[in-house]
């Protein structure tokens, strides 16, 4: 079993391993750390602490052949008759990646007709790509998705399984961590190869973004990870880029499912899914009343834009969930956004940061979205919007 | 309909506040809550078992002050309560973490279904849920913004994804993960108060559940975190002060650009 220890004799009292604790479990009686069960072995007191006076021990664990695993597996997603753009994204990281050690970049495509997918696949960075065709793979369902790409991952034994952190691969991912007996790490923002281990470095926001964890899984292969979207970038596409076409041989018992799709509703004309705009007008706490939300999508439609808002408001009432920006809603990479009376605490930002250019009003000359937005205006938007709704109409006369 | 919904003791991540000179989380003063989606699983159990009748079980791993948020959860209504707590579970991941809330979920038995929330606010994983399906070997629906139907042997849940929304039916028993879309929770009642102060709670620990060392808490986790830092913040930007009317013109400025005749 693992324990953690404070070393009596190592231990100065200094005190460093208190606010390095995320769960507050370490206080210091008689000048020496002393852990109490809030503890959960995170490892973050182990190494604020500049003495090593805190040690972790893990207990035996079976490893795998590690060394039997080698290349980088990404699985595909298809939405609407198109590969999803966070396939592209990933590809182009694991083929960043995959420079590191030179090994080779595959993909996994699970669908009712591949089309030219395949061919477009290895343009952005596949080196060969598994495909199972099938009308059964229309529709995303976890069981004969997670059984075919478990069965691929046993026999071809890819070091690192990659998905995006969509709704299919945080549904579809988990399961086959599971059933493999390996590690997977949530909604990555940032991968690596770790230069000594050759492991895989898996970054990750946390604490509802107020820290970054890096997460590694060094006795399991494969190392799997979901990675969110709209963060890592695709490569351009090279139609010369040489790769293999492999069919997966599929049985019956591969896509039996005890669930079923019965409908898929696409979402109306006019709720568009802000993950998708370019110009994203935002409202927080200092919107004060779901009205004034009219007055955002008055300035979104002058800008073909559309209506973001931040968990207070969401939390208010004043605007459903589908708009909300932040760690807990969507991830948007606008060309624009623009957050009006709007904080800007870190779950927000974690949310929206990406954007290519963030534009704030605020009352409070404090609020910290004016850290890192891009241009800020102190002052007050139910003024400074109307003027600014008047001022575009002026100059596109 | 027997239900069970796993829940989690966390942090309040909005209360949360860092450190700026040392570039750690302030955690003096920061209340531990409800996980807030699990509230949504709650209360979604209690809805159909208010219709159909049978029992909801809210079950938790963690530390022993963990108890709380099952009293907490008992207070709006929930049966029946049994905490998963030993030295041993501590440091689980989600695949840990997953192992020992199946085995609870067996070891209670003959459950129809398991509801957790869409994610807990500290890890923001949503691992737990689908790990559990993949651990009892039950057909799962993440994500789910409203159960159309539920019988003795099937669902029906609208589950939302991008774009969309599919409606998914499954057999029962099932895994579900639950949005904020799908209800409102209700306050703690009066007679639930006084029962969570009354109830017995269990406590299972690893032997109870008959799990082997090498599969619980840290031993049993493949992930480990190895670095913990805190994001950086870029300050460049530029802040204009002044008259309503002239920041709205610097607006229109950076916002048209171009576009200006």
């Amino acid at each position: 079993m693992a324990s953690i220890e404070v070393r009596k004799d190592t231990c100065v009292g200094c005190g460093e391993c208190v606010p390095a604790c995320p769960f507050g479990a370490i206080a210091m009686e008689d000048s020496l750390a002393v852990i109490s069960d809030e503890c959960t072995l995170c490892g973050a007191c182990e190494s604020s602490c500049s003495y090593g006076a805190i040690i972790i021990r893990i207990g035996e664990t079976g490893e795998t052949e590690i060394d039997q695993y080698s290349g980088i597996m990404v699985l595909a997603e298809q939405r609407d008759g198109t590969i999803d753009h966070s396939t592209l994204e990933l590809l182009g990281e694991a083929r960043r990646l995959a420079e590191v050690d030179d090994s080779s970049v595959s993909v996994v495509l699970l669908t009712e007709e591949a089309r030219n997918w395949p061919a477009e696949l290895i343009s952005y960075g596949a080196d060969t790509v598994y495909v199972a065709e099938d009308v059964q793979l229309r529709h995303f369902r976890t069981e004969p998705f997670s059984r075919i790409a478990e069965r691929l991952i046993i026999e071809k034994k890819p070091a690192v399984v990659l998905a995006a952190a969509t709704t299919t691969g945080r549904d579809l991912m988990p399961r086959i961590a599971k059933n493999l007996n390996t590690g997977l790490t949530a909604d990555c923002t940032e991968l690596a190869i770790d230069s000594e281990s050759g492991g895989l470095l898996q970054t990750r926001p946390a604490f509802g973004g107020n820290i970054l964890a890096t997460i590694v899984c060094s006795d399991t292969r494969p190392q799997m990870a979901t990675v969110r979207p709209r963060v890592m970038k695709a490569m351009d596409p090279d139609k010369n880029r040489d790769g293999v076409i492999e069919k997966i041989e599929l049985s019956l018992t591969d896509l039996v499912s005890r669930t079923e799709v019965l409908e898929f509703n696409p979402l109306d004309e006019g709720s568009v899914d802000i993950s998708e705009a370019e110009v994203i007008v935002s409202g927080g706490r200092g919107m004060k009343s779901p009205e004034n939300f009219a007055l955002l999508q008055e300035l979104a439609n002058l800008l073909d834009g559309s209506i973001g808002a931040s968990r207070a408001a969401i939390d208010a009432g004043w605007i459903s969930y589908p708009h909300q920006v932040g760690q807990t809603g969507k991830t948007v990479q606008p060309k624009t956004y623009i957050a009006c009376g709007i904080s800007g605490a870190v779950q927000h930002r974690v949310g929206m940061q990406s954007s290519d250019r963030i534009l704030a009003i605020n009352k409070d000359e404090t609020a910290p979205i004016f850290e890192f937005c891009d241009v800020g205006f102190v002052g007050d938007l139910f003024e400074i919007i109307p003027f600014v709704i008047k001022e575009i109409k002026r100059r596109r006369k | 309909m027997r239900i069970v919904v796993a829940v989690k003791q966390v942090p309040d991540t909005a209360e949360v506040r860092i450190d700026e000179e040392r570039g750690t989380l302030i955690r003096e003063g920061i209340p531990s809550i409800l996980n807030p989606f699990d509230e949504y699983a709650l209360e979604e159990a209690m809805k159909w078992r208010d219709k159909l009748g049978g029992t909801v079980t809210v079950i938790t791993m963690g530390p022993p002050q963990a108890e709380a948020v099952l009293r907490e959860a008992v207070s709006m209504g929930a049966d029946e309560a049994v905490l998963l707590s030993d030295r041993a579970f501590a440091g689980a991941d989600t695949w840990a973490t997953s192992h020992t809330l199946a085995k609870a979920v067996e070891k209670i038995g003959d459950i129809d279904i398991v509801m957790t929330g869409k994610q807990a606010i500290d890890g923001d994983t949503a691992q737990t849920g689908p790990s559990i399906a993949a651990s009892l070997d039950w057909p799962q629906i993440t994500f789910v913004g409203f159960v159309r139907e539920l019988n003795q042997d099937s669902i029906v849940a609208e589950r939302y994804v991008e774009g969309g929304c599919e409606v998914i039916r499954s057999s029962l028993p099932v895994v579900i993960t639950v949005l904020k879309d799908a209800n409102t929770p209700r306050l703690p009642s009066l007679r639930g108060k006084m029962k969570s102060r009354k109830i017995e709670i269990p406590v299972w620990g690893r032997e109870d559940l008959e799990l082997p060392e090498d599969e619980v808490g840290l031993d049993g986790s493949p992930t480990r975190v190895v670095k913990i830092t805190t994001p950086e913040i870029l300050s460049n930007g530029e802040i204009h002060h002044g008259e309503s009317e002239k920041l709205a013109k610097l607006l229109v400025d950076s916002l048209l650009g171009s576009e200006v005749p």
